[in-house]
């Protein structure tokens, strides 16, 4: 502490309202924890209520996790500003919590210091506190200025019914009240001792504006920051969670709370039910039936609507925004477990699917995962939107759309309703092709079993791209075989369209079809299918890979040698959604566009974990959403920002869908999308020929 | 309000090559995939709405074979309360006529109040089911049904007539009404939906309990009998025209001016 303390009278010296300053303070303390811990286990009753969710297992990845998303604040700088100001916001609450326990301190004993923080390296964090507390006043500034008069589109939804702007002026209110009652506390100090300078800058700049004022005056001017500080400190806490400040609390606990399971996986129905069946309703129709984490995500939203703004059912005006999930389950919670009164039995409620959250919304969802992936606190929506539409099935209440692909999967094995003996017809006759790809009866073995799944089987346009695959894999000497008739659609969508007694049926057919052959890995050309076959409980011992992975392994290993491309045209890669951002892999398919020579290729400003999603595979072929855009139309618009002519995919719907809007946009003659496996062969014969 | 709805199974030739069979009169079976016939679907729909509406029960009927049960157990899963299965090997080749009777023969045992049927059947195309049983059971009936509500013992149905017409007509029940698509959005019947109702019993009658001799059902069920099953002749193949769109106009006004249709 300054010298300051021998002129200034110190706050627990002093009787306040009659009571001495420790015993009115120790009141004001008591009275804020209990209203602190009063609001905490009202809002505790709906979590102890939700679905179990194991979340303890690997505490050490948690730890890990917590550290680089949570105090590391890994996912701000995303969005560059907000990031930045939020990053240095965050730094100085943890720097500044130092200081709050210092102050309150105070409060039972003068010139009270924390262990550790005296002589020396008490003056060096008061420096340092000092600092901080600068810039946080400037972030404060700088935040209010920005949301007034230079706000992002995103902070307003136009699903939202109410804003929470004046939340955020509140709380930015509050953290400068606090910045600024130290400042003037140590400020009317400084004043009184003269001991002003730039190792304590807000501070000297508070001493340098009390300069002149009486002894008197700056005593009172001390004691009454000092009071104001440490009551707007107690309110702030007991304000965090009935705001959407709440994430201050609840956001660093969420990050540890992760979901550690495989990218793309799809939570079970209910966590630890044996029988996933047995239960009366499946899937979420009211909030008890989300897990208790899930329940924790709606408390931790911020309310930033970066969610949203990467969401591209959002982007092409659906009727889904997923922040708007969050925020109106939020809503409901508080108004059906409020602070104070009983809690709203579910029977006098709105319904939770219906009148909070419409079926419009809950079907506009492709799953892509954007929205998980810019949570800089890591709620989920995926798994949420995939339990809402398993109540929705179990009710009956699917889209008729929807319901043809789902019976014809039920009926047929596929989506499209074509007969199941065709299924292996794509490779050539169905017995020897002239793809390099055999069908594997029953006890045949091979090295390579192509799993094509419905699409590649089926669509015309798609087969070309098992052909590629088949021709490629004959070029490379490999013994491929596929299961043919035996096959049936991977189930990826079934599980995610929320139809999981589909899925199981689906998976456990073609589960016994491959326990019959045997092979030595897997490929599929479909990420969706990798995705199921890797994360969606089918336990395969074999490795399982996209084309992707085997086509840069082969062309690493000069098993494939391609030829100059000759084409001048510029090309850019589109990640799909269920091979980058669900399951991670980048850098095979850009190993194989950096292995073809003469190729010219340029990134998307939305590559790799930011990819937009082309539209939706499998089922979403069939389903009508509202929208005002077509997402695969949107993403031809960044790719021609960024300067490409040809798309490249590795997906079979993200080639659909893209080719399918370079026709409804007007496009055809001046891009072309290609998958991976096609503009392979296209190189491959140049280098024969050439 | 009881009521009875008849429904079939039908292979789903929507995108299916068919073929026929050795003996000439029949569908190859073996790669076709079976499922409810698409218009007794929205008929168990009206059926199960009607009862959620107004109370009551609902019962399913089918005439097939052993394997036809999975149609009942479908509309159990929908919601109606009780399915009744009319099946022995002597039924087997029964006409439309045949079907109402084995039908007429079922319901008029129990109380009903409305009999719903699909308007027509995928496979057959007959259209006769419904006019047929509602004549055997001495009942009015409407087609093609749009919309159904029941009020005071009364159904009020919009249906489609000649010409692109539709009417309202009012009847006193009971009655059969024979149900259009698109009168309503029938429920999606989940997989597991299905397995709820595994294990629910559904009663099987037989010519015996039907009041007919299996020996001679045969001659009165299946009068009218297939000769002949054929795909019929392919046209000659379309011509597909290429180029881009300017090309394929003047392409397409070539061909018509050689043929003078200009």
């Amino acid at each position: 502490m300054s010298a300051s303390d021998v002129t200034l009278p110190a706050p627990a010296a002093q009787d306040l309202l009659g009571l001495p300053a420790p015993a009115f303070h120790l009141a004001m303390l008591v009275l804020a924890a209990a209203a602190f811990g009063f609001i905490l286990w009202k809002r505790a009753r709906l979590l102890l209520q939700g679905a179990p969710d194991p979340r303890l297992d690997r505490i050490g990845t948690r730890l890990a996790r917590l550290l680089f998303l949570g105090f590391g604040q890994a996912r701000q700088p995303r969005y560059p500003a907000a990031g930045v100001l939020h990053i240095l916001i965050f730094a100085g609450f943890l720097i500044l919590s130092l200081r709050s326990l210092t102050l309150l301190g105070e409060g039972f004993s003068a010139g009270f210091a924390l262990p550790g923080l005296a002589g020396r390296a008490g003056a060096a964090y008061a420096s340092l506190k000092d600092w901080t507390a600068l810039v946080v006043l400037a972030c404060c500034v700088v935040a209010a200025v920005r949301r007034a008069l230079f706000a992002p589109a995103r902070y307003h939804d136009r699903h939202a019914r109410k804003s929470h702007a004046r939340e955020a002026y509140v709380i930015l209110g509050l953290i400068s009240l606090l910045m600024v009652a130290d400042a003037l506390y140590e400020g009317a100090a400084l004043a009184g001792s003269g001991g002003a300078g730039p190792r304590l800058p807000l501070a000297s700049a508070a001493a340098l504006c009390l300069g002149g004022l009486p002894d008197a005056a700056l005593g009172v001017l001390h004691l009454s920051a000092f009071w104001i500080h440490n009551a707007a400190l107690l309110f702030f806490l007991c304000y965090l969670p009935v705001s959407k400040h709440f994430h201050v609390i609840t956001s660093l606990p969420n990050v540890f709370l992760l979901d550690l399971r495989a990218g793309g996986a799809v939570k079970p129905p209910r966590h630890g039910a044996v029988d996933q069946g047995a239960a009366e309703a499946l899937g979420v129709g009211r909030l008890e039936g989300f897990t208790w984490k899930h329940l924790l995500d709606f408390y931790t939203c911020t309310d930033c609507g970066r969610c949203s703004d990467q969401c591209p059912a959002y982007a092409t005006g659906t009727l889904l925004s997923p922040r708007m999930i969050s925020i109106k389950c939020r809503d409901l919670a508080y108004q059906c477990f409020p602070l104070l009164g009983a809690t709203v039995p579910p029977e006098e409620r709105p319904a939770l699917v219906g009148d909070v959250i419409a079926a419009g919304e809950i079907w506009s969802c492709t799953t892509c995962g954007a929205c998980e992936e810019v949570c800089p606190v890591l709620i989920e929506y995926v798994d949420k939107i995939v339990d809402l539409r398993r109540f929705l099935v179990d009710q009956g209440d699917v889209p008729p759309s929807l319901q043809k692909p789902l019976a014809a999967l039920e009926k047929h094995g596929n989506p499209y309703g074509k007969m199941a003996r065709k299924r292996g017809d794509w490779a050539g006759g169905g017995e020897e092709g002239g793809s390099g790809v055999r069908v594997l009866k029953e006890g045949e073995s091979a090295d390579l079993l192509f799993f094509t799944d419905s699409c590649v089987a089926y669509d015309p346009r798609l087969q070309r791209i098992g052909q590629a695959l088949g021709a490629l894999f004959g070029a490379a000497g490999l013994d491929c075989g596929t299961l043919g008739k035996d096959e049936v659609d991977s189930g990826h969508e079934a599980r995610r369209m929320g139809e999981e007694g589909l899925f199981e049926t689906l998976r456990d057919k073609n589960l016994e079809a491959l326990g019959r052959r045997t092979f030595a890995r897997l490929v599929t050309a479909d990420p969706h299918a990798m995705s199921a076959l890797k994360n969606d409980g089918y336990g395969l011992a074999q490795p399982i890979l996209h084309h992707s992975q085997l086509l840069a392994e082969l062309l690493a290993a000069g098993r494939l040698v391609p030829g100059p491309l000759g084409d001048e045209r510029v090309y850019t890669f589109h990640d799909p959604c269920y091979l980058g951002r669900h399951n991670g892999e980048f850098a095979a398919p850009r190993a194989v566009l950096s292995a073809l020579p003469g190729l010219r290729l340029v990134e998307m400003a939305r590559a790799r974990s930011r990819s937009f999603c082309c539209g939706g595979g499998s089922l979403y072929l069939f389903s009508e959403v509202e929208c005002e855009a077509r997402m695969g139309e949107l993403r031809l618009c960044m790719a021609e920002e960024a300067g490409a002519q040809v798309i490249v995919t590795a997906c079979p719907f993200c080639l659909l869908n893209l080719e399918d809007a370079i026709k409804t946009s007007g496009r055809e003659g001046r891009m072309e999308v290609l998958d991976l496996a096609e503009l392979v062969v296209r190189s491959l014969n140049r280098g024969v020929v050439g | 309000m009881e009521i009875i709805v008849c429904v079939k199974r039908v292979p789903d030739v929507a995108e299916v090559e068919v073929e026929v069979d050795r003996s000439g009169r029949a569908l190859e079976r073996q790669d076709l995939a079976y499922g409810i016939n698409e218009w007794d679907n929205f008929a168990i729909e009206a059926a199960v709405s009607l009862v959620e509406a107004h109370g009551g029960r609902s019962t399913a009927v089918t005439v097939g074979g052993p394997e036809d049960e999975e149609v009942l157990r479908r509309a159990l899963a929908m919601g109606v309360n009780e399915a009744l299965h009319l099946c022995d090997p002597a039924f087997a080749g029964a006409d439309a006529h045949g079907v109402a009777l084995l039908l007429q023969r079922a319901i008029a045992a129990r109380p009903f109040d409305l009999v719903l049927t699909g308007a027509i059947s995928s496979d057959q195309r007959n259209g006769q089911v419904g006019g047929m049983l509602a004549a055997l059971l001495g009942i009015p009936q409407v087609a093609l049904a749009t919309e159904l509500k029941v009020e005071n013992g009364r159904a009020v149905v919009r249906h489609e007539v000649e010409g692109g017409l539709e009417r309202v007509v009012e009847l006193d029940l009971p009655a059969l009404v024979s149900v259009q698509t698109g009168i309503n959005e029938p429920r999606y019947v989940s997989v597991r939906g299905i397995r709820k109702v595994a294990d629910q019993a559904i009663p099987v009658l037989d010519a015996a309990s039907l009041g007919l001799d299996a020996a001679q059902a045969q001659a009165l069920l299946a009068q009218v009998r297939i000769e002949e099953l054929f795909l019929p002749q392919r046209g000659k193949g379309a011509e597909m025209l290429e180029g881009s769109d300017e090309e394929k106009v003047l392409k397409l006004i070539e061909r018509l001016r050689e043929r003078g249709g200009l």
